[in-house]
């Protein structure tokens, strides 16, 4: 450990490098200047400059979830720093780690109501993991390694730092962490290994299921590698059926034959048949969050409930479980299959066979199939022949979506065999998320194949940022699925809204041909289902940032589909299976959200 | 315990030992109006300068699911060292303290300064016209001075909110 006098600005620098950041994703501003003047003397910290701030905190995001780090963003006072809000909840939403630094007028002028004083601190309090306001240079050191690790411990989160201008410019001393950089903090500990008796009962409860079921979330893919392969080894033992939420794709390998596909609103007939009918629930790093669990009183109703969860308060949140277990994923998993050997464990096989049976009876029907057409683009069929051809590229490949349809069209359809390879905005559901987390996906791994599946209208969300592509070489492979609707809003209309398509047609929209090549990208379009692989492989074989426009069928709807407010076995399958929006999804029925 | 429906409303004093930082408070204040839970009464203090603690006395009231929901969500701010339910976690004392304003001539304040004596209420302030009691005790009694000093002129309250602590030898 070594203490060295800088200035805030050195010390800023020289503590992102001891916390191991290679790129930062930001926008400078007047207070940011002395910063800023810092990063142009050094060499070793990328900087990614943005055309909008949110979509800095969207590329950070983007980068931490593709890569397991912090994602760094840096932005100025006032409008920078309150551009990041969405982006910041999207991040807490979502469980993403990123540390936020914020510039702040100088302490002398705060509150004062100063030109680009905002009190970003106060503002963000409640849609933070932490935030901090550094008043004292002599405090920053301490504070941005206390916001690395806040950021990534534990559930991890979105971290701010507020930092004025004065603090920037005057001299304090500066401490080098030592090796081990966990920092010892007097209130925040993380509890990591899960309770022993508690596991004890979980494999017990397990090992006498008839009817079990896996329900791993995205706390398996932010626990690590490590949790995925304990993941896949602990379903594989056991032989019990798996299946994930939209935040959870890639913890298991989505071609394999435990694999239910995805469960929830979208989710698949076996899925959330087995959701329903599971006498035992193993709910692994998920929050039954109500875009899964349905109807509360009718969710899995005959069911014993396992929770492992790292974050306390998602206990009981929602759902009164039977075993709750806090801790991180890989720990529990790693202990539970300890004891599943020790105890030589075994399953009831004719019982489990037979549960299988009757999954497999689900699984014949073929949930996620759709009318084929050879006049019109099906969006499912264009979401198959980017998966498809994305597979013969052999490529790594990585998709970030927007919100909507094509979000869940891309969620059913698209087939993950790893973690970290999945980017989307699962909570808070935030249009004008994909593309700019491309942007921070193809920053960390610039030889990979990355894929933004987007809407018409989610891509104008963000679009500036196709010039922020082109400046660093970034070839993201946009696929806008336009079927110039806000889509999802127009499938509500058309069945729980009496067809009343009230501000949800999009009728006027640029050539995103001549938008690409406005910037200098490579812009395509796919009208008929001939054309599509033409284009995509064109897409896929270009070194340009690539905006595809693909026109698809504006009439398609997502299914299967359970309505708002409606249990797991009301789940409409597709357009001529209306009968349960009658009476489980109409609007007069109660809240809709 | 046992006999408690789960829609049941329940009452409980909530204990919650912070670093004292700029912006502790808030953080507290805005998980319950954020996430929508009731706070009846709540009191802040430095209590150990040295450590840099404060202390947070929060009366609230919720079904048991949100009773526990209220600790958990505190337990997960990071300046939060300890979170205990004294309602529950074992017996414990509480109080409060009042400053009544009554104002009134002849026999109302008479009769105010005979009850002010059952209560052992102190005489803080008195004019021609007017007295400032102090009353301590339970949040109820000190609810039963107030109700009693109405028809006799009452004019203001100012209420600490309750504090509260663990009985027995045990610190938070």
């Amino acid at each position: 450990m070594s203490t060295k006098e800088m200035t805030g600005s050195e010390i800023i620098i020289q503590a992102l490098k001891d916390q191991g950041v290679d790129v930062m994703f930001g926008l400078p501003g007047g207070v940011l200047l002395p910063l800023y003047d810092a990063l142009f003397k050094q060499n070793g910290l990328r900087h990614i400059l943005v055309k909008h701030e949110q979509a800095a905190v969207h590329a950070a995001e983007g980068y931490a979830r593709s890569t397991g780090k912090v994602g760094t963003v840096l932005v100025t006072s006032g409008p920078g720093a309150t551009n990041t809000v969405t982006g910041l909840v999207d991040a807490m939403m979502d469980s993403v780690p990123l540390v936020c630094l914020t510039g702040q007028v100088p302490s002398s002028l705060i509150g004062n109501d100063a030109f680009q004083e905002a009190d970003i601190t106060g503002i963000t309090r409640g849609i933070t993991k932490h935030n901090y306001l550094v008043k004292d240079v002599n405090d920053l050191g301490r504070v941005l390694h206390e916001a690395y690790y806040v950021a990534r411990t534990g559930r991890p989160g979105p971290v701010l730092v507020d930092i004025p201008k004065d603090v920037l410019l005057s001299l304090g001393t500066y401490k080098t962490p030592g090796k081990n950089s966990a920092v010892e903090h007097k209130s925040y500990k993380p509890q990591v290994k899960g309770d022993t008796a508690a596991i004890k009962a979980a494999v017990k409860l397990i090992s006498k299921a008839k009817k079990p079921l896996f329900y791993g979330g995205g706390g398996i893919v932010n626990s690590g590698d490590a949790a995925c392969m304990l993941f896949n080894q602990f379903v594989k033992m056991t032989g019990i059926p798996c299946s994930l939420t939209l935040m959870g794709l890639g913890a298991y390998p989505g071609s394999d034959k435990q694999f239910l596909g995805m469960m929830g609103m979208h989710g698949t007939l076996e899925a959330n048949m087995c959701m329903h009918d599971c006498d035992v629930m193993i709910n692994i790093g998920a929050r039954f969050d109500d875009r899964v669990t349905g109807r509360l009183d009718a969710f899995a109703p005959n069911s014993k409930k396992i929770h492992i969860d790292i974050d306390p308060s998602s206990i009981n949140k929602n759902v009164v479980v039977d075993i709750p277990i806090i801790g991180d994923v890989a720990h529990v998993l790693e202990e539970m299959i300890k004891y599943w050997k020790a105890d030589q464990c075994q399953i009831d096989k004719k019982a489990l066979d037979k549960w299988w049976k009757e999954i497999e009876g689900w699984r014949a029907k073929d949930s996620l199939k759709y009318t084929k057409s050879n006049k019109v683009i099906k969006p499912q069929y264009a979401l198959e022949r980017i998966r498809d051809l994305a597979l013969e590229t052999k490529k790594d490949t990585f998709y970030t979506t927007e919100v909507g349809q094509h979000q869940m069209w891309a969620a059913q359809h698209l087939c993950f065999e790893k973690p970290k390879r999945w980017m989307t905005s699962g909570g808070l559901g935030t249009m004008g998320y994909g593309f700019p987390s491309a942007m921070g996906v193809q920053t960390a791994h610039p030889d990979a194949l990355v894929v933004a599946i987007a809407g018409d209208g989610s891509f104008q969300m963000n679009l500036q940022e196709i010039a922020t592509l082109i400046a660093y070489r970034l070839p993201v492979k946009c696929f806008i699925l336009n079927n110039q609707f806000l889509g999802m809003v127009r499938q509500w209309q058309e069945m729980f809204h009496g067809e009343r398509y009230s501000e949800s047609h999009i009728d006027v929209q640029p050539d995103f041909i001549k938008l690409a090549e406005a910037y200098g990208a490579l812009g395509l379009r796919a009208t008929t289902p001939g054309e599509l692989d033409g284009v995509i492989k064109k897409a896929f074989e270009s070194d340009l940032p690539t905006i595809v426009d693909v026109r698809v069928d504006a009439s398609e709807n997502v299914f299967p589909m359970i309505p708002s407010g409606a249990a797991h076995n009301e789940l409409i399958m597709g357009p001529e299976d209306t009968q349960n929006t009658e009476n489980g999804g109409s609007v007069e029925s109660g809240v809709l959200v | 315990m046992n006999n408690i429906d789960k829609d049941d409303i329940l009452r409980h004093t909530v204990s919650v030992l912070v670093d004292n930082e700029s912006g502790v408070l808030a953080r507290v204040i805005g998980l319950f109006s954020g996430r929508g839970y009731n706070i009846e009464s709540l009191t802040v203090a430095e209590t150990d300068h040295e450590e840099n603690l404060s202390k947070i006395t929060i009366v609230t009231s919720g079904t048991r699911q949100v009773i526990e929901q209220i600790k958990a969500q505190l337990d997960r701010l990071v300046p939060v060292r300890k979170v205990v339910d004294l309602t529950i976690d074992g017996p414990s004392v509480e109080r409060e303290m009042a400053l009544v304003k009554v104002a009134g001539e002849g026999e109302h304040r008479v009769e105010a300064l005979r009850i002010a004596d059952i209560f052992r209420a102190r005489v803080v302030d008195s004019s021609n016209a007017s007295f400032v009691f102090e009353v301590f005790g339970k949040a109820g009694k000190v609810d039963a001075f107030i109700k009693l000093m109405e028809p006799l002129g009452l004019v203001d309250v100012s209420r600490t909110g309750v504090v509260a602590i663990s009985r027995g030898a045990q610190g938070l």
